[in-house]
């Protein structure tokens, strides 16, 4: 055990600091982990969705890469209390990832440049799914690849492993050169991942779209095409930072995603546009903190949301937004989230 | 077990220019906090600065039921935190990570320590001195800073009873030189560690780290270090906080790179004996032998 030690110099950082410490004597430290559970099967709403075949009790899950495969986040929350679980993208052999620095914090978001570092879709099988089938939601294997073969392989391979509920195809990862990019900005090459995966296995087979298109509706179209069964939009934002004491770029990899509250309004906007263009559910992501961003999103016609880098901020993110949905909808006299999705152009066309 | 929690502030205190001191209540962390962990801490409800700031432990006290940071304020979070007033409510994690080791790794007890300290490196050493004197071990602390008002609760680590030997760059106090040198003094002087059941622990900037693991290195001796890496989430899920660590487990080669353009490390692992570790799980201390501090 230890004990601080009293410095003799020290002043109070504020005058009137010793009235408040008093104060907060009787102050207690609140412990958040696990609090006001939401009930999914009490809420007089209905809150359930259904993403091209899969069925999730709320509509919210969380962002790939952003928590980890399930356990890393159990303390904090009730993860049974989840939409679905989506997971760290997953390669068909393990990879290393980048150098460091791998993240920096912009204004009000954060670019990472992870470089998909993940164990490959056997030790996945092994290691970490049986975790997430004891957890018991919709387990989402956000996939990624080098070549068409290769995503291919990997959905095949998951197709086999109990306990997946589907697939998201990560073609827009900026961070691996190989891949990721070519995929995602290109409709014919994206059409063609999609088809490789689509054949490959029965899972639901959700396309995840790169942001970093001057048309992000002619690629939904494209992939839908392919025989996707559900978008996910959207992905990060290439973006850089430099560092000027260093007059050099901040992450090893130079440039790396955006995510976070400075990137909403473009993926509102990308959600808006296709889920008119195109008839697939959606799930809608990018910088949701709390139930009114999610709310955007489905009001843009998003039918669920992943929260992802809410979730480094606030563990408890996802939760806090199930039942921020739940208490709109409540309060809105809606009775089921689905009459929400595509209400703000539904409604005003 | 980490929680996560609203935890009143006690008293916050700049105890140097731009060095803070802060307790906050949190009996339930405080129990289980071991030296050398670490808290994630929120800077202020807006979302700019976003992300948390991770802090280590510099002190622990069970029966109070309260958790000490010292800080130095380096950017937007730091600065934030430290205009919070007693009373607030810190948005706090933890804790988290892999603490100092009183043992070594077959188990035998620590019974000479060597606690070497750079700068503001010396904020997570406080509770390991007092933790390493509990157990009955043999305590040297060696303390380093640009100048003598560097020297951080300089009074503190006298108090634990624990031997004080201090370098300054400036030679404002203590030895003219670095932590390095007295630790390299401390190794020449024939006072070696006993084989066994010695071992030295550092924290500091990585440039002392280096060389430190690397002296540590060519004497053999047991080292603990504890690193310091951008962190996104801080519990083991983002996998921004890597360093790199020797590999053990099987399959080694099989992690390739996946751009074959671009000679990097990456290209170097497929072939090398490393692969990345979290620093905010695996860590932030770890093992001299375990982890690869060279360029
Ligand atoms: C495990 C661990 C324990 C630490 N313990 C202490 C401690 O006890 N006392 C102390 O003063 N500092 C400690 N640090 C460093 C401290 O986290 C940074 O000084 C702090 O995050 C800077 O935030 P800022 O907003 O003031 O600076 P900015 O430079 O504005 O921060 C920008 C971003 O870079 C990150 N960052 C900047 N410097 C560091 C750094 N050295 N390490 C990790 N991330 C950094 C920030 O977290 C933030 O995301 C520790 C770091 C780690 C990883
Ligand atoms: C650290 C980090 C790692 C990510 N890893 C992946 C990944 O492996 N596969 C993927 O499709 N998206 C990945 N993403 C993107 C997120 O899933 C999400 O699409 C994006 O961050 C936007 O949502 P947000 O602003 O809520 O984070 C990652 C994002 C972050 C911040
Ligand atoms: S900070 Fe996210 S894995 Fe360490």
């Amino acid at each position: 055990m230890s004990r601080v030690a009293s410095f003799p110099g020290a002043k109070p950082a504020n005058s009137d600091s010793s009235r408040k410490s008093q104060m907060s004597d009787f102050q207690e430290c609140e412990v958040q982990n696990r609090r006001d559970q939401v009930d999914n099967k009490q809420s007089p709403v209905n809150l359930a969705v259904n993403v091209g075949g899969i069925r999730m009790v709320n509509p919210v899950t969380t962002g790939s890469g952003t928590f980890g495969f399930g356990p890393e986040y159990a303390p904090y929350l009730d993860l049974r209390q989840l939409g679905a679980i989506t997971v760290k993208g997953i390669t068909l052999e393990p990879r290393l990832g980048n150098p460091v620095p791998r993240i920096v914090e912009t204004p009000a978001g954060m670019l990472n440049a992870i470089g998909l570092q993940n164990p490959g879709v056997e030790a996945f099988i092994r290691d970490h799914l049986p975790y997430l089938r004891e957890v018991g939601v919709p387990v989402i294997v956000n996939i990624a690849g080098n070549t068409v073969e290769d995503y291919a392989a990997v959905a095949e391979r998951l197709d086999q492993a109990p306990g997946v509920a589907g697939l998201e195809v990560n073609i827009s990862c900026p961070n691996v050169k190989k891949g990721g990019l070519q995929f995602g900005t290109d409709p014919v090459m994206a059409a063609e991942v999609i088809g490789a995966v689509r054949a490959s296995t029965k899972l639901p087979v959700i396309a995840k779209l790169s942001p970093n298109v001057t048309n992000i509706v002619a690629m939904a179209e494209s992939v839908a095409q392919a025989g996707a069964n559900a978008l996910s939009l959207i992905n990060t934002l290439l973006g850089m930072a430099i560092d000027v004491q260093a007059r050099r770029p901040v992450l090893a990899n130079v440039v790396g995603g955006l995510s976070g509250p400075a990137i909403k309004p473009v993926a509102v906007r990308m959600v808006w546009q296709v889920a008119q263009a195109v008839d697939l559910p959606i799930i809608g992501m990018g910088g949701i903190t709390t139930a009114e961003d999610a709310l955007e999103f489905i009001l843009a016609g998003a039918t669920a949301v992943a929260v992802g880098t809410a979730n480094f901020i606030n563990p408890r993110a996802t939760l806090e937004v199930v039942a921020g949905l739940a208490a709109y909808c409540e309060a809105n006299g809606i009775k089921d989230i689905n009459e929400l999705v595509g209400w703000a152009w539904k409604m005003s066309c | 077990m980490s929680l996560l929690c609203l935890a009143p502030i006690l008293t916050q205190h700049e105890i140097a220019p731009r060095h803070f001191l802060l307790t906050f209540r949190a009996p339930a962390m405080a129990k289980v906090a071991q030296p050398g962990q670490f808290v994630h801490v929120r800077c202020g409800d807006t979302l700019d600065p976003l992300l948390r700031r991770p802090l280590s432990l510099h002190g622990i006290d069970r029966t109070k039921g309260t958790l000490t940071l010292l800080y130095r304020v380096v950017g937007k979070g730091t600065a934030r935190l430290s205009r919070m007033q007693p009373g607030e409510a810190l948005d706090v994690i933890g804790p988290l990570g892999r603490g100092f080791s009183l043992s070594l790794p077959f188990g035998q007890v620590v019974n000479e320590a060597v606690v070497v300290g750079g700068g503001i490196g010396v904020a997570p050493l406080l509770p390991l001195i007092e933790a390493l004197l509990n157990q009955g071990s043999q305590v040297t602390v060696l303390l380093g800073a640009r100048s003598a008002d560097g020297l951080l609760g300089l009074k503190a680590f006298e108090q634990t009873g624990a031997r004080v030997e201090i370098a300054t760059d400036d030679g404002s106090l203590g030895v003219k030189g670095n932590v390095a040198d007295l630790l390299k003094n401390w190794l020449t002087r024939g006072t070696v560690l006993p084989a066994g059941s010695g071992c030295v622990y550092a924290c500091g900037p990585a440039p002392m780290l280096r060389t430190i693991w690397q002296m540590c290195a060519a004497h053999q001796i047991p080292l603990q270090v504890s690193l310091e890496e951008r962190m996104g989430c801080g519990v083991g899920a983002c996998l921004a906080c890597v360093c790199r660590v020797t590999r053990t487990d099987e399959g080694k080669n099989k992690e390739i790179s996946d751009d074959n353009n671009v000679k990097s490390s990456l290209a170097l692992a497929a072939d090398s004996d490393w692969k990345y570790a979290r620093v905010c799980v695996e860590g932030p201390v770890f093992w001299g032998e375990e982890v690869l501090l060279d360029e």
